[in-house]
């Protein structure tokens, strides 16, 4: 056993990287799930980012227009749900589950061709001073653009719901959509905005997984991230910072016990890797004790004007 | 993946209404990840259209992508049977139990699980000695690797994956004794995100070859990534991988299998059987020694290659000890079948313990 060999600075470094995916996908299901809609898609709409984020990005050779394509085409997709769920109250909890089923058959179609294929990759950025500093620079300031971009949504989602009126709204929307729609508040119009957020962020991960961290086209890659990105969520309590940390304890201890193994540690792999999902029982746990769920009170209700 | 699924089912459904002694024989597959993998499941789905393309008309397939292995594979592979197949073949070692409460059900339907060890009148076994190539890829990793440290992606501690690491840990070192091995389990066959973290985790402590049991070419982009690392393709020949960093690979070619197990079912000559062949009849592939690889080791190699070929040779050739010291194989014995198909111990000289 020789631990010594893992290094911190690296070891962080990955874990950002391997977090970014879910952090990214769980923060657009936060916005989502705040205003009152809860969307079971995220698997879906996450493959298809990275299916089209890479099909983009191999044919125009940049990885900038692949993410771009990515959130947009991700978005489009939610909207289906978002149109089925909201001007057709179809079942948000099947609707959702539908998503994810056509988001993975889909998603294996348009990749045929790009199977085996290479794509452009995110250049790590050169953040001057930043990255030249001894231990911190390599561990912090020399990543690729999309791991800040991920940081900067988490405080940008947080300010938003805290500090904006527009935040207010589409909180209130999600604890009585009945109240907001007396007080005048276009509920539907509402929700179909954060639908298209969180399917936009969903896809940005996704093609984060198939551009930066993998870094290639496979079919079912995301192998149940968006799943997980939805546990964060309930971790989380549908708070940002909280999305932060849950997102980077999940990247954290799978990076961490691959890290471990490879040094030769001695650890029990299987309680490691399921260490995160015990975490996630035990805060519910707690959160369910003292009473504050924190979850929406309209959480996968469906709304109509004549009710 | 799912849709494809449905549509599979609705045929065979379709295929089922009209039962006449004419109906084409239908041959199902129970596949452990999806048909794009690249790998493991990309094989089997090869050997399907193989059977497809040999039978014509004669034959329906029908299949199911990234089936999960426990009660839900029991489920999917009641379904197949249901909706009419004749024969089903269960792809992954984790279908074992499943696929044995099923044929127990289903008298008239003919099974076939893969790289199990359990059989019934209506359950056949069938495997490939992937332990011949591994050995050939253990050669090759022990005599390239500059820093003598190897990594090995694990997926599960069972028999097929224990042998794989003994048999290229024992011919790495005889190439070279100073290599070490580190091995990282993953607990899963198919993960492309968590393959590519452990291959980065190994070569961020140090080693410069990784060989693989787990289903994507996600580890050979870490590879490539990180530059100066080698790798093997794993069930599938990864091809676009090479020169470098795949330098080989091992391919399973079960398409010869398939036609004839199919061939028996329409001559109503199926019986249960043991199937485990390798180099020597072609279900074990080496895929093309890259020039990356220098002209002796390929060499040596190939010589390796022919000498299991002509079945001079056997990767588990004694003086083999366990881990623990004590003796398993005395100087010029060889392995027995049993022995290794229900293998559970490290060989001496590998590090850490299998875990449970």
């Amino acid at each position: 056993m020789d631990l010594g060999s893992i290094s911190p600075t690296l070891l962080i470094a990955s874990i950002m990287i391997s977090a970014t995916p879910i952090l990214l996908a769980a923060i657009g299901e936060m916005v989502v799930e705040k205003s009152g809609v809860l969307n079971l898609g995220v698997e879906g709409m996450m493959i298809t980012g990275a299916v089209v984020g890479f099909a983009v990005a191999v044919s125009t050779g940049s990885p900038g227009l692949g993410f771009l394509a990515a959130a947009a085409a991700a978005a489009m997709l939610s909207l289906s749900f978002g149109i089925l769920t909201q001007f057709f109250l179809s079942n948000q909890v099947a609707t959702g589950l539908g998503l994810t089923l056509v988001g993975l058959g889909l998603s294996a179609l348009i990749g045929k061709p790009y199977e085996g294929m290479k794509s452009p990759t995110l250049p790590k950025l050169d953040l001057g001073p930043l990255s030249d500093l001894p231990v911190l620079g390599r561990m912090l300031f020399s990543h690729d653009l999309m791991v800040y971009c991920s940081l900067a949504m988490v405080a940008a989602v947080w300010a938003f719901l805290k500090y904006t009126r527009a935040g207010l709204i589409l909180r209130a929307v999600g604890e009585s959509h009945d109240s907001a729609h007396a007080l005048g508040y276009r509920v539907v119009r509402i929700r179909l905005l954060a639908i298209f957020f969180g399917g936009a962020c969903a896809g940005l991960g996704g093609a984060y997984l198939s551009l930066v961290r993998v870094p290639q086209w496979t079919e079912g890659m995301t192998a149940g991230a968006g799943w997980i990105a939805l546990a964060i969520v309930v971790f989380a309590s549908w708070r940002a910072g909280r999305v932060l940390v849950g997102a980077y304890l999940f990247g954290g201890v799978t990076v961490l016990q691959l890290n471990l193994q490879a040094a030769g540690a001695n650890v029990p792999v299987a309680l490691l890797s399921a260490s995160p999902y015990l975490i996630t029982i035990l805060v519910l746990v707690i959160i369910s004790a003292r009473g504050a769920h924190g979850a929406p009170a309209s959480l996968g209700r469906a709304f109509h004007a004549s009710n | 993946m799912r849709l494809k699924t449905l549509l599979a089912a609705v045929t065979a459904a379709t295929l089922g209404t009209g039962v006449l002694a004419q109906d084409p024989i239908t041959a199902g597959f129970i596949y452990v990840g999806p048909i794009g993998d690249g790998g493991w499941t990309f094989e089997h789905n090869e050997g399907r259209l193989a059977v497809e393309e040999h039978f014509g008309d004669k034959v329906k397939t029908v299949f199911q992508e990234s089936v999960p292995e426990g009660a839900d594979a029991e489920r999917a592979i009641t379904q197949m049977a249901l909706s009419g197949a004749d024969i089903i073949f269960t792809t992954s070692f984790g279908y074992m139990d499943a696929t044995l409460a099923v044929a127990e059900k289903f008298p008239d339907v003919k099974f076939e699980h893969a790289t199990g060890f359990k059989v019934a009148p209506n359950v056949s076994t069938y495997s490939a000695r992937f332990y011949e190539g591994r050995a050939v890829q253990g050669h090759i990793a022990g005599k390239m690797t500059k820093t003598n440290k190897i990594g090995y992606i694990a997926s599960y501690p069972i028999p097929e994956v224990i042998r794989g690491i003994n048999a290229s840990y024992l011919h790495a070192k005889k190439a070279n004794p100073d290599v070490e091995f580190s091995v990282v389990w993953v607990f899963t066959w198919f993960d492309p995100a968590k393959e590519a973290d452990a291959a980065r985790a190994l070569i961020e402590n140090g080693v410069d070859v990784v060989l693989q049991h787990t289903d994507s070419t996600a580890p050979q982009a870490a590879a490539q990534e990180a530059g100066g690392v080698i790798t093997f393709g794993q069930a599938s020949d990864m091809i676009e991988y090479a020169p470098l960093p795949r330098v080989s690979s091992i391919i399973d070619n079960w398409a010869p299998y398939y036609i004839d197990r199919v061939q028996a079912v329409m001559d109503g000559t199926w019986e249960s059987v043991q199937t485990w062949d390798g180099i020597p009849t072609g279900m074990v592939k080496i895929g093309e020694i890259t020039d990356a690889v220098p002209a002796d080791v390929k060499a040596e190699a190939e010589a390796m290659i022919e000498a299991i070929r002509a079945g001079e040779y056997h990767p588990f050739t004694g003086p083999i000890n366990k881990q623990d010291g004590s003796v398993w194989l005395a100087e010029g014995e060889v392995a027995g079948d049993g022995d290794l198909l229900g293998m559970n111990f490290y060989v001496e000289g590998l590090t850490g313990d299998i875990p449970n």
